[in-house]
């Protein structure tokens, strides 16, 4: 650990760059609300949760300050998604096959 | 004079790994709700369409621009600029408790309406409406709690910052403080379109 923090004097993100996020965030936030009033269906869902996965990237990579991170946390934060994602996608191996055999 | 060891990239590993033990924790939440939005697709939509979009938006944006002034809080104390500090900090404290008084205008209307856990009119609602705000009120309520234990937090490193024990040379309680606000964002960022927005 020690070694890690030798190669890795503090990083300061300039308020410019903070703006720059924030005032994405915003806007992708005014484009949900947005999308949400149109009837796209089953892609409602998927518009959501793509704007909401893109805003969590930047919070994650700017205001987290992942981007600028030695290699083990942005791996470790690789490894937390798969869980994740193995988890959900599992579950709907389950879930969506069950409704079909009830109907 | 014996020197305390500091072990800077220890500290934020184990706060990452902190972090992550809470993703799974909502996960599983999330998990829980879009399997039953998978159910019971139609019975969301129609109790989705009872929740305030207005409100909802307003607290996304009020925890985006919290997050942004702690962001800043650091990038201050970075430089060496403890006021500018300690006054973004005031200000993310004082957005988080926006975000509460927003949140308790709306669970009161929701009680107003007899829509409460347990409540007979949730009762006679259809089965996924009962669901839908089961989860509603489970998930933003523990999200509420994480927002209150925020504010604890961020008001602790303020007096912290204060009295010279987080300074320019030594920021890493600020910095893993600020990782767990921007969680806390990050988890209503996610809230915020399942609940609010799929009528």
């Amino acid at each position: 650990m020690a070694e890690l923090d030798k190669r890795h004097a503090p990083h300061i993100l300039s308020d410019r760059l903070l703006a720059t996020v924030w005032a994405t965030l915003v806007c992708l936030t005014a484009i949900t609300i947005a999308v949400a009033r149109i009837d796209l269906g089953f892609y409602n869902i998927l518009a959501a949760l793509s704007i909401a996965t893109t805003k969590a990237l930047l919070v994650i990579f700017f205001f987290m300050h992942m981007k600028y991170e030695h290699a083990l946390l942005k791996w470790l934060l690789f490894l937390a998604c798969v869980v994740l994602a193995i988890f959900i996608g599992l579950t709907f191996f389950d879930v969506a096959f069950r409704l079909q055999v009830r109907s | 004079m014996i020197e305390a060891h500091k072990d800077y990239a220890g500290a934020k590993l184990g706060m990452w790994l902190f972090l992550f033990t809470e993703v799974v924790l909502f996960g599983g939440l999330f998990l829980l709700y879009s399997a039953y939005l998978h159910r019971y697709h139609l019975d969301f939509h129609h109790a989705a369409r009872n929740l305030d979009t207005f409100l909802g938006g307003a607290n996304t944006i009020i925890l985006i621009t919290s997050s942004f002034f702690m962001a800043m809080s650091i990038t201050a104390l970075q430089l060496g600029r403890r006021g500018r500090c300690l006054g973004l900090l005031a200000l993310t404290v004082l957005m988080a408790l926006g975000f509460l008084a927003n949140k308790a205008i709306e669970w009161w209307a929701k009680f107003e309406h007899g829509i409460f856990p347990g409540s007979e009119h949730l009762r006679a609602l259809p089965q996924g409406e009962e669901i839908f705000y089961s989860l509603y009120f489970a998930m933003t309520g523990l999200h509420g709690i994480h927002v209150l234990l925020g504010v604890g937090i961020l008001s602790f490193v303020m007096i912290l910052v204060r009295r010279g024990r987080v300074r320019q040379e030594d920021f890493v309680i600020l910095e893993n403080s600020g990782l767990y606000w921007h969680l806390v964002d990050l988890i209503w960022i996610f809230l915020f379109p399942l609940f609010y927005l799929i009528t």
